[in-house]
C-alpha cells in the first residue's frame, strides 16, 4: 500500500510501493521535459491543420498541405504508367525482326506479353500454355509449329487469326473429309502408312499408294508437313488431336480444324508484339530463316 | 506547473535524526565505514544537509553544468580516445580500397540502392546479414565484458555523447573561458559583447553539427561523389533531410542536454548498474580515508580528527555530469575518471597519498577500509566472470571469421517448371524447364559451367543458347557481383522416366567453386 516516505540518502519521496525491500523513488521529472511535451502538442496541432487527421464519415478531413496516401499512389502509378510508355513507345517503333538484337527490350516485351498472355490466351492455351490434347489446342511450348514458330509468323498469326471469316490475310486451309472414300482395309492401311511415317508402324503398299495419291500434296511425301497451308507434320512425336488407330481414322474421315479469332483490333499493334514475344520465348521459338528483306522501310512507318 | 510543498502544517517530526530499522541515523556527514568498518553496505551515507525542509518537488530545474579544466592522466586518456574516435568517424569514408573495376572502391560503404554492404575486403550480401547480427551481439556482448570489468569505461570514453559533449565543453571554454568565467557570463546582461560571443560560439556548434551531420551521410554513398552533388544541390533530398536531423540532434544533444541525456534518456545507466557487480572497477570516493572532511586548517589544529578530504570541491568542479562522486555511486556518474585527475592533483599538492577517489572495487573497497592490502588489479579484471563473457565474445567473432573466410562466392537455386511439367518435342524426345539462379559473389565476372549430373542422356539448352547447340553443359557468364538467372532446357530421349537428378555449377576460374541442387526430371508415364 501507499506508504510514502522522504528517502535520506536522495532527498526524493518514495512513490509509496515496496517489491522484496525495492522502493521506488518518485524522481521529478526534469523541466525541459514538460517544455518537450508542449512542443510536441504544438507539433500535433500543426500536423492536424497540415495532413488528413479527423476521420468524417466517408473520408478525413483534407490537410492544408492536400496530402494523401492515395494521391501518392497515383503519383506512383502514373511515374510507372510513364516509364512503361516509353517501353510501348520503342516496341511500336521497332521492326518484330529487330527484337531479338535489343535484348532489355527483348525482356520487357516477353514480360508484358506474359501478362497479356494471361488475360486472353489462356481461355484455350492453358496457364502454362500446354494447349490441350482433346481439344485439340495446340501446345505452344514444344517445337512443333503449324504455321511457322518464328517471331514474324506468329506475330501474323496473331494479327490475322487462324480460319477467320472476314479477313482476306487469315490463315486458312481446309482438309477435306473423306468419309466413304476408303473401304476399312484401306483406311487401316492408310492409318498404317501414316503411323510407319513416325515409325510407330510397318508400312504397306496399299497405304503408301493412298497417301501418295490423296494426301502428300499438303502433308509431304514422307509427312513433314507444310507450313504454308499449316498441314500438320505426320512424322514427328506430336499429335495434335491423338496418335491412337481410332484418332487417326476419325481425323481422315471427318477432320476438325482449329480455329483462332484474329487480335487485330482487339488488342493493338504493341500488345501483339508482346504476345509473340512471349509465345516465342516458351522454349520452341524459332530463329528466322533469313531476316527480313527492308525492315528498315518499316522503321519509318511510324516515326 | 508548482511543486506542492508537501510539508503539512503540524508535522513535527525532527527530520535531522531518522530512525530505521532501529537504527538512530543522523544527516550529518559521517562514514558508517568509520564508525563500523564491517558495515559495508551502509557505508556510503549522504554529505547533505538535514532534510528537515526538503519540498517535495514534481518538476526539476536543470543545474548548469559548467566543467573546470583539468589535466592528469586520465584527462590525457580521454583526450587520446576522442581524437582517435572522432578521427574514425570523420575520416573512414575516405579510405578507399580496391575491389577491381566492378565494384565501389571506397572501404566502408553502406550501399543500399544495391544492397551491399562492404567493409575493406568484406562484402556482404543481404541474405548473410546475420553477420551484421553477429557484429551487433558481439558489440552487446563487448559492453558486458567492459562494464563487469572497468564499470561504465564506455560511457566515461567512447560514447559518442560523451566524446561530443567534450568536444562542446571545450568549445565552450575557448569561447567563454572557464568554468567561473561561464557561469559570470551565463548571468551577464546581453550585451554586444555576449550577443557577438554567444553567436560566434553558436556558429561553431552548428559548424560541428554539420560535418558530424554530413559525415554520416558519406558511408552511404561514394564520399567524394556525394560531397560534390551535397554542395551542387544535386544530392538526394534524403541527405540534406539526414544531414539536417543530425545537425540537429548533435547541436541539440551535445551542445545543450549535454549530461541531460545520461541521466535522463539513455537507457544504458540502468541496465549497467544491473549488470556490475562487487567486482567491477569503479570511480569510488575512498570515504573511510576521507571522512569527516575538514579543511587543512581545521585539521592542523585538530590532528587526527579529520580525513583527507578537505572538501575544496575540485572533484565536484571538474565534473562533466556536475555531481558530487563523494556521495557514493550513482547514475549520473559517466565514470570519465576526471574527478581522479582532480583529487590527485589535490593530494599532491598537499602532501597527501594519491587515491583518496580512485578506481576501486567494492570488494577492495571494504578489504581496504578494514585495514587490508587491495588486489592487484590484473587480478581484478581476470576473474572467471571477465573471461567468460571474453571467450563468449572472442568465440562468436572467432566462429564469424571462420564462416566469413570459407563461404562460398558461387550459388545455385533452381526452380523446376510445374505448368506444364515436361514437355513432348517433335523428334520424341522430353522437355523439363527449369529457372536457375546463379550468384556470382566476387566482384568480376566469371564464367560458370553448368553440368547436368545424374540424367543419362540429357543435353541442355538456355534462353540464349539455341537448341542446335544443346549439350551437356552449358557455360555462362555471370556478370560481377550478381545474381543471374538463367532459363534452362533440358531434353532427354524417348523413354527415359521421370527421375531425380542434379544440376552443379561450377566457377571457370582458379578458385573452381562449386554448387549442386538436386531436382526432379518429369516425364510422360510410359504406356
Ligand atoms: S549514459 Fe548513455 S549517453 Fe551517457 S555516456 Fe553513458 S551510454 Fe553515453
Ligand atoms: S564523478 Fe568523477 S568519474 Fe563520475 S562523471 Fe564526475 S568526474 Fe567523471
Amino acid at each position: 500500500m501507499a506508504n510514502k516516505r522522504i528517502d535520506e540518502p536522495t532527498g526524493t519521496e518514495t512513490v509509496g510501493h515496496e517489491w522484496d525491500g525495492i522502493e521506488e523513488l518518485n524522481t521529478p521529472l526534469p523541466r525541459w521535459w514538460l517544455w518537450t511535451f508542449y512542443l510536441t502538442i504544438i507539433f500535433s496541432i500543426g500536423y492536424v491543420i497540415a495532413y488528413p487527421a479527423w476521420p468524417m464519415i466517408d473520408r478525413a478531413t483534407v490537410g492544408m498541405l492536400n496530402w494523401s496516401s492515395r494521391g501518392e499512389l497515383a503519383k506512383d502509378m502514373s511515374a510507372a504508367d510513364q516509364a512503361r510508355a516509353t517501353v510501348r513507345e520503342q516496341l511500336a517503333r521497332i521492326p518484330i525482326e529487330r527484337l531479338p538484337e535489343e535484348s532489355g527490350l527483348m525482356q520487357q516485351a516477353v514480360a508484358g506479353g506474359a501478362a497479356a498472355f494471361r488475360v486472353n490466351c489462356v481461355q484455350c492455351h492453358g496457364s502454362g500454355a500446354a494447349g490441350s490434347q482433346e481439344l485439340g489446342y495446340p501446345n505452344l511450348n514444344d517445337d512443333d509449329w503449324l504455321w511457322g514458330g518464328d517471331l514474324k509468323a506468329i506475330e501474323y498469326t496473331l494479327v490475322h487469326g487462324i480460319r477467320q471469316a472476314g479477313d482476306d490475310e487469315t490463315r486458312m486451309s481446309v482438309m477435306p473429309p473423306f468419309e466413304g472414300a476408303f473401304d476399312t482395309a484401306q483406311l487401316d492401311a492408310l492409318v498404317d502408312h501414316v503411323l510407319s511415317l513416325s515409325g510407330k508402324a510397318e508400312t504397306n503398299a496399299t497405304g503408301a499408294r493412298i497417301y501418295a495419291d490423296n494426301c502428300a500434296a499438303c502433308h509431304g511425301p514422307a509427312g513433314g508437313g507444310d507450313r504454308a497451308q499449316g498441314a500438320p507434320t505426320l512424322n514427328d512425336a506430336i499429335w495434335l488431336r491423338g496418335s491412337s488407330r481410332e484418332a487417326i481414322k476419325r481425323q481422315i474421315l471427318q477432320p476438325r480444324m482449329g480455329m483462332m479469332p484474329k487480335w487485330e483490333g482487339r488488342l493493338d499493334p504493341v500488345t501483339i508484339k508482346m504476345l509473340a514475344a512471349y509465345v516465342h520465348s516458351l522454349g520452341g521459338g524459332e530463329d528466322f530463316v533469313e531476316v527480313a528483306e527492308n525492315p528498315e522501310a518499316e522503321v519509318d512507318e511510324q516515326p | 506547473m508548482n511543486n506542492p510543498n508537501e510539508r503539512k502544517p503540524g508535522d513535527d517530526r525532527d527530520w535531522s535524526v531518522v530512525v530505521e530499522d532501529g537504527v538512530a541515523k543522523t544527516n550529518e556527514p559521517v562514514s558508517s565505514a568509520v564508525a563500523e568498518p564491517e558495515a559495508a553496505t551502509r557505508r556510503h551515507e549522504p554529505h547533505e544537509p538535514a532534510r528537515t525542509h526538503l519540498p517535495e518537488k514534481l518538476y526539476e530545474k536543470r543545474a548548469v553544468v559548467h566543467n573546470k579544466r583539468i589535466d592528469g592522466p586520465f584527462r590525457r586518456f580521454k583526450w587520446l580516445v576522442m581524437v582517435v574516435t572522432l578521427a574514425i568517424y570523420y575520416i573512414t569514408p575516405w579510405i578507399r580500397w580496391d575491389r577491381g573495376p566492378y565494384a565501389p572502391d571506397q572501404a566502408v560503404l553502406v550501399d543500399l540502392a544495391n544492397r551491399r554492404f562492404y567493409m575493406f575486403g568484406i562484402e556482404i550480401w543481404p541474405h548473410e546479414f546475420y553477420f551484421v547480427a553477429g557484429l551487433l551481439i558481439m558489440a552487446g556482448i563487448g559492453l558486458f565484458l567492459i562494464t563487469s570489468a572497468v564499470g561504465r569505461a564506455w560511457c566515461g570514453y567512447a560514447c559518442p555523447q560523451t566524446v561530443w559533449t567534450d568536444l562542446f565543453q571545450h568549445i565552450d571554454r575557448l569561447f567563454d573561458g572557464d568554468r567561473n568565467a561561464r557561469h559570470r557570463l551565463d548571468k551577464a546582461p546581453w550585451t554586444f559583447g555576449k550577443i557577438l560571443r554567444r553567436g560566434s560560439k553558436w556558429t561553431v556548434y552548428l559548424f560541428i553539427g554539420l560535418i558530424t551531420g554530413g559525415a554520416w551521410i558519406l558511408y552511404f554513398a561514394d564520399a567524394p561523389t556525394l560531397l560534390r552533388d551535397f554542395f551542387a544541390g544535386e544530392a538526394a533530398p534524403v541527405a540534406y533531410g539526414t544531414v539536417a536531423v543530425l545537425t540537429l540532434t548533435t547541436v541539440t544533444l551535445g551542445g545543450f542536454m549535454r549530461e541531460q541525456v545520461c541521466v535522463y534518456m539513455c537507457p544504458w545507466p540502468r541496465i549497467q548498474t544491473a549488470m556490475m557487480d562487487e567486482q567491477s572497477l569503479l570511480v569510488t570516493y575512498k570515504d573511510w580515508r576521507g571522512e569527516p572532511r575538514g579543511s587543512i586548517k581545521k585539521a592542523q589544529k585538530n590532528p587526527g580528527a579529520f580525513g583527507d578530504c578537505i572538501d575544496c570541491q575540485q572533484c565536484v568542479q571538474v565534473c562533466p555530469t556536475g555531481i558530487d562522486i563523494r556521495e557514493g555511486p550513482q547514475i549520473g556518474c559517466i565514470t570519465c575518471a576526471l574527478c581522479i585527475d582532480a583529487c590527485d592533483r589535490v593530494m599532491k599538492d598537499i602532501g597527501r597519498p594519491r587515491g583518496l577517489i580512485d578506481y576501486a572495487t567494492l570488494e577492495d573497497c571494504e578489504r581496504e577500509a578494514a585495514g587490508g592490502e587491495p588486489k592487484s588489479p590484473w587480478r581484478t579484471l581476470f576473474r572467471p566472470r571477465t573471461l567468460v563473457y571474453l571467450m563468449i565474445w572472442g568465440g562468436i567473432g572467432g566462429a564469424m571469421l571462420f564462416a566469413l573466410g570459407v563461404r562460398s562466392h558461387t550459388d545455385l537455386t533452381v526452380a523446376p517448371d510445374r505448368n506444364p511439367p515436361f514437355m513432348l518435342l517433335s523428334d520424341g524426345s522430353v522437355r523439363n524447364a527449369y529457372t536457375l539462379k546463379l550468384r556470382n559473389m566476387e566482384s568480376r565476372p566469371r564464367d560458370m559451367e553448368i553440368a547436368i549430373e545424374g540424367l543419362p542422356g540429357a543435353v541442355m539448352w538456355t534462353e540464349n543458347v539455341n537448341r542446335r547447340d544443346a549439350a551437356p553443359t552449358q557455360t555462362v557468364n555471370v556478370p560481377a557481383d550478381l545474381v543471374r538467372q538463367v532459363r534452362a532446357y533440358v531434353a532427354v530421349p524417348a523413354g527415359t522416366p521421370s527421375q531425380e537428378f542434379s544440376f552443379r555449377v561450377t566457377s571457370l576460374d582458379e578458385q573452381r567453386e562449386s554448387d549442386v541442387v538436386q531436382t526432379r526430371f518429369d516425364a510422360p508415364e510410359s504406356e
